[in-house]
């Protein structure tokens, strides 16, 4: 009746676990309790749960991000801690079993559920705004492509306290991760989840790609587009390209698991060095689809605060799509160790070195965007700064390691972690924290505070160099990741050092918070309000609505006439909303709770199947089809907002700007 | 911003000397083997080519930031100014230069340092041939020369080329020793090469690079560097020992076993080597010289599925 | 999921867009076409690897195969058939060639269960050697394909029940299909070539 699941797969022994369960139910019950206190549950069902509008989804992914980095953080720090006492017979406090969760749900909840749903929040709150849409082109889908992507989070954490989680890293090498090596049901959770996972991304991507392609704003060339949306552009083909590689490269482990497949496993003809190529041939771009929004946030900052247009526009648009395309061919660099000849190793360590002078040249475009600028020490501005110094040299140690020969002693070695982190934390984060204190005032109407943006960014930044610069003094004497515990002296007090990091960054996570909240208190400050929808005078199209926009975003779809087109419309004097007296009926999708059913259903099946309760798998196949099917019946599913209300809302919008006005 | 800047800019960039001193004594630049040494003035010439542009560019970072602050009004501002055909040039000329540079490096090293081909020493020394077999959670050594076989220690002459041929019997695991060189993956039905040779006699810490499960933390091994004549009494040593490994106790060997200790077995089982290779692959093993297929006989043959 | 694609047509008739609902389906149908690529790439290295098993001279019977591409091939016409009556707003006689497409994907699909049912009855499953596994696969999968186009065929039949004029939404639907419908056929050309003829040659 229940499979394989047993009251013994309860972890009731960890202390750790029950106790983080404990801290989980009461947070998650005493938020549940606050909801219902305050009668919110209609408002969360009606305006947000099923909710198609692509702001809201962007800040439900943002949210879902940070929760996800929370527990990925409280993952590093106990591994963190872990390697700090470990030494010279102590066992620490981790044991292998345990620990071993812990650095492959870091990776897997870090990539897939941090920086992806991230990532997938900014595209959702800016694009569509940024190239004058009234919403994605399938709005339904990306509601349903959120619900994967949570429900998908949920089930990875469910593995904390019903079973355990995957033993094998965060890419699961084979034969290790095969039902031989690991029968538990940890490689099945992380299979489900990241596959479930994975149907949302790849819905994601095609999406916005449809939605840059066919929804831009009249008079919007590709030429014409803003910087950010070229990187979702590059960074939604690269999602169809790769994500069905996922998706094989799992399905195919699933199937030797399930069904004792014989695709990587030892036996049977299995041939393990073909999952690395096929996880790979995702694995790769994958880092490319997380930097080079991060890129397209740093253009849209440093011009918006240098008070400049970005130097290079057209050449860091080429950067862009070379970067895309030299990204599908280097994947090979991540096992020059396995024994392939000196040519196939030449060929793919220079086709990983060519990926340097794109991503240089943009560095160098952003210099000088500042160069003869009046550049704003705005906290989003240090973010920026950070980033150009700390991924200069994150990108110098990635050519490092592209070096066949040098990668034969590098490695596997904590020089990698270090290597890795540096450009995740120092492109990747940096990038995203940076377009949340930027985007923020467009989302919600007000903005971010100032000082706790900065300290946030310095306990960050430092935190960074304490945490990263020991590790790759590490893997220069020769040691390699995933270790629980050591014995070598030299070690210790470098891994003491990347402890106290680890504490810095934990601080800096807490001045983000912190941020937040008391943002969120002093919303309502003359001072911190919004009222024009153009806080930073800023230069692209998503500012020329109100902050927060309305829900169909432009009252009159804009018409482009040049790159930086509201710059463009500020500078000649149009106003932009004159025009837009005489209101039309907006057309716009009605809300659907779909995509939450298809989720649920998609939990259920994902649960049952990792536990082998076949009669509640079918149970959950059967709700998503019959969901879908429904859905597909269902032909009240759009309408139109009258002319009236829309210019109801545009003059309460004007009357603001004028208030606004008045106050300068 | 200055202020707050500078010293730790100053404190990364002793950091980053620190990286390049040549004399600490951090395994990777503290080689005991050619290997390692060329592998070493690999690491210290790229990366000393890259800082021809990194510094200049973290440097140019602060220095753009700060000139052009916004409460600098005596600063040139050009609000207007976004293009600049020289600067294009520039900035994609100076790290093509720098990439065609190490391209040509990579591609040089590659070949030189390529783990399958035998090393230059083996012209005039003749080497010795260590087969070794990654298990859960140790390695074990075969001398197919000598006959024997230990676990988690090897030990092999100074200046002598090292062949080693290496496979697994259980997951993925990287063969590394990380002051004589490169590290090669260990693979069950697959053979892998590696030639390392040690200049200096010492005690080396050998280990898995790639994370194999519970037991890995602890799959350790000692590689002895040591004179000729230690290197005969070693081997005197090892073929003394009571325990032998052949097919019957094999199987004991390779059940999984954290922190196993050193084990010497005074005779190896021939053939012990190929046949674990060849029970992946329906009794098949490459001919190392020739690259022929070849059927082992295999009394393992009833332990192919080992689960 | 590709029935949600066309269930978002709500989105389709903006004043200044035409509908991206079959654009959208194309980029589905190219990440769809990754996913047998690399399928294919995987049967292509694992062809040889038969673990003492046999090979697929042993176990392909290419004369059943022979009238599964046939069946296959006539569905695709005869879906053709219909989406002509589609754009002539003939509805009855576009469910008749549907229904006619839904059998012959039923035939298909039945001897390919079939013919997977015999392989395994003789030992020759999936869990025999990584040949079969490949095998097995890359033919279930395209076997999936067809059977998630089977059931959207199904409801697609349904929902047209009772219109005379189709609309805008149901005609991209059943557009939708259609490309997908004669996507499967392409894959089960390459499937029938470099699977079937190239083992047994």
């Amino acid at each position: 009746m229940l499979g394989k699941l047993s009251w013994s797969d309860i972890p009731i022994d960890v202390p750790i676990l029950v106790g983080t369960f404990a801290g989980a139910a009461i947070a998650g019950l005493a938020v549940l309790g606050l909801i219902t206190y305050y009668g919110k549950w209609g408002y969360l069902w009606k305006e947000w749960f099923t909710s198609v509008d692509h702001k809201r989804l962007g800040v439900m992914y943002i949210v879902l991000a940070l929760v996800a980095l929370f527990r990925g953080f409280a993952d590093a720090i106990m591994m963190r801690s872990q390697l700090a006492l470990a030494y010279a017979g102590n066992p620490g406090y981790l044991p292998p079993h345990h620990y071993d969760q812990i650095f492959s749900a870091h990776g897997t909840i870090m990539i897939f559920f941090m920086a992806m749903a991230f990532m997938t929040g900014l595209m959702n709150v800016i694009v569509p705004l940024q190239i004058g849409a009234r919403d994605v082109a399938f709005p339904f889908l990306n509601s349903l492509s959120f619900w994967m992507t949570t429900i998908s989070f949920v089930l990875i954490n469910v593995s904390l306290f019903i079973g355990e989680f995957s033993q094998c890293g965060w890419l699961a090498y084979p034969p290790l991760s095969e039902q031989q090596f690991s029968p538990g049901v940890g490689v099945d959770y992380y299979i489900w989840a990241v596959q479930l996972s994975g149907v949302g991304t790849l819905l994601t991507g095609v999406n916005f790609f449809t939605t840059i392609v066919k929804m831009r704003a009249p008079g919007m060339t590709f030429m014409k587009m803003p910087v950010f949306t070229w990187t979702i552009f590059c960074t939604s083909v690269l999602i169809m390209l790769s994500f069905p590689i996922l998706t094989v490269a799992l399905g195919l482990l699933g199937l030797d698991r399930y069904l004792g497949m014989h695709f990587f496993t030892n036996d049977g003809g299995g041939n393990q060095m073909l999952y690395l190529s096929v996880i790979w041939g995702w694995g790769h771009p994958e880092v490319y689809i997380l930097v080079l929004p991060a890129f397209g946030a740093f253009s849209e900052i440093t011009q918006t605060f240098s008070r400049k247009p970005l130097f290079g526009y057209n050449t860091m648009v080429y950067a862009t799509c070379s970067i895309m395309v030299l990204s599908m061919v280097v994947w090979l660099h991540h096992f020059f160790t396995m024994g392939a000849g000196a040519n196939v190793n030449t060929f793919f360590g220079i086709m990983t070195m060519i990926i340097a002078i794109p991503t240089g040249v943009k560095i160098f475009n952003w210099l000088f965007t500042m160069y003869k600028g009046r550049v704003e020490f705005h906290a989003t501005m240090y973010w920026v700064i950070g980033f150009m110094i700390t991924f200069t040299i994150g990108g110098m140690t990635g050519v490092m390691l592209a070096i066949p020969a040098a990668d034969f002693v590098l490695h596997n070695s904590l020089f990698v972690i270090a290597h890795f982190h540096n450009v995740i934390i120092g492109g990747v984060y940096f990038g995203y924290v940076a377009a949340m204190n930027f985007w923020f005032p467009k989302a919600f109407g007000f903005k971010l505070n100032e000082a706790w943006g900065k300290r946030a960014f310095w306990l960050w930044f430092v935190g960074f160099y304490f945490a990263f610069m020991p590790l790759y003094v590490l893997g220069f004497e020769g040691m390699t990741r995933r270790m629980n515990h050591y014995d070598n002296p030299e070690w210790y007090p470098w891994l003491l050092v990347a402890e106290a990091g680890a504490v810095m960054i934990a601080l800096g996570i807490v001045c983000q918070l912190t941020q937040l909240y008391v943002s969120i208190r002093d919303r309502n400050l003359a001072e911190n309000r919004d009222l024009t929808g153009d806080p930073w005078n800023a230069r692209t199209l998503e500012w020329s609505t109100s902050s927060p926009p309305p829900f169909y975003n432009f009252a009159v779809v804009p018409a482009v006439h040049d790159l930086d087109a509201f710059a463009h419309d500020k500078e000649a004097g149009i106003d932009t909303r004159a025009a837009g007296s005489n209101y039309q009926p907006i057309h716009m999708p009605k809300n659907t709770a779909a995509g939450f059913f298809v989720g649920m259903f998609s939990l259920i099946l994902g649960f049952a199947a990792v536990w082998w309760i076949w009669w509640l798998a079918a149970v959950g196949l059967i709700g998503v089809i019959a969901t879908v099917i429904a859905r597909s019946s269902n032909n009240d599913v759009d309408y139109y907002v009258p002319a009236s209300e829309v210019a109801r809302i545009e003059n309460e919008h004007t009357r603001n700007l004028l208030a606004a006005q008045a106050a300068e | 911003m200055k202020k707050k800047i500078l010293p730790r800019l100053s404190s990364l960039l002793c950091l980053s000397s620190a990286f390049l001193l040549a004399g600490c004594d951090w395994a990777l630049f503290d080689p005991k083997g050619t290997v390692g040494a060329q592998e070493k003035s690999l690491i210290l010439t790229s990366t000393y080519a890259m800082l021809l542009v990194v510094v200049p560019v973290i440097v140019l970072t602060l220095l753009f930031a700060w000139q052009y602050r916004h409460s600098n009004t005596s600063a040139e501002y050009l609000p207007k100014w976004s293009h600049s055909n020289k600067i294009e040039v520039v900035i994609w000329v100076v790290p093509s230069l720098i990439i065609l540079f190490l391209a040509v490096l990579t591609y040089q090293t590659c070949h030189s340092l390529d783990p399958y081909r035998p090393l230059e020493e083996e012209a005039n020394v003749k080497p010795i041939h260590v087969e070794v077999v990654a298990l859960d959670w140790k390695w074990l050594f075969i001398y197919p020369d000598e006959g024997i076989a230990t676990v988690n220690q090897m030990a092999f002459p100074v200046n002598t080329p090292v062949d080693f041929r290496i496979t697994s019997d259980a997951v993925m695991n990287s063969f590394f020793i990380p002051q004589l060189g490169s590290q090669i993956y260990a693979m069950a039905g697959m053979q892998t090469q590696l030639h390392l040779v040690a200049n200096t006699a010492g005690n080396y810490l050998g280990e898995s690079a790639n994370f194999s499960g519970r037991g890995f933390s602890d799959m350790r091994f000692r590689a002895l560097a040591m004179s000729n004549d230690d290197y005969a009494a070693w081997v005197q040593k090892v073929k003394a020992a009571s325990e032998q490994l052949d097919n019957s106790n094999y199987s004991k060997l390779a059940a999984p076993s954290e922190a196993n200790p050193v084990e010497y077995f005074s005779h190896a089982e021939p053939g012990l080597f190929d046949q674990i290779v060849a029970k992946y692959n329906n009794g098949m093993v490459m001919d190392k010289s020739t690259g022929k297929m070849l059927h082992v006989q295999s009394a393992m043959s009833d332990m192919n599925m080992k689960e | 999921m590709a029935h949600d694609m066309t269930a978002d047509a709500a989105h389709a008739h903006d004043e200044h867009h035409e509908s991206p609902v079959v654009f959208g389906f194309w980029l589905y149908l190219m990440t769809d076409c990754i996913i047998f690529g690399t399928l294919f790439a995987v049967f292509s290295v694992l062809r040889t690897q038969f673990a003492g098993g046999p090979t697929g001279k042993d176990v392909f019977e290419l004369g059943g195969v022979g009238i599964e591409t046939a069946i296959l091939l006539l569905s695709s016409i005869t879906y053709g058939f219909g989406m002509i009556c589609a754009h002539q707003n003939k509805v009855g006689a576009l469910r008749g060639w549907l229904g006619i497409t839904f059998l012959l994907g039923l035939g298909f699909l039945f001897m390919e269960i079939r013919e997977f049912s015999h392989m395994v009855a003789e030992g020759n499953g999936p869990d025999r050697s990584a040949f079969l596994s490949a095998f097995f696969t890359l033919v279930g999968t395209h076997g999936l394909h067809v059977t998630c186009g089977l059931l959207w065929m199904a409801v697609l039949i349904v929902q047209t029940g009772g219109q005379t004029v189709l609309s805008e939404r149901m005609t991209n639907k059943l557009t939708c299909l259609s490309l997908f419908w004669h996507f499967l056929d392409i894959v089960w050309i390459c499937v029938f070539t470099f699977v079937y003829l190239m083992s047994v040659i």
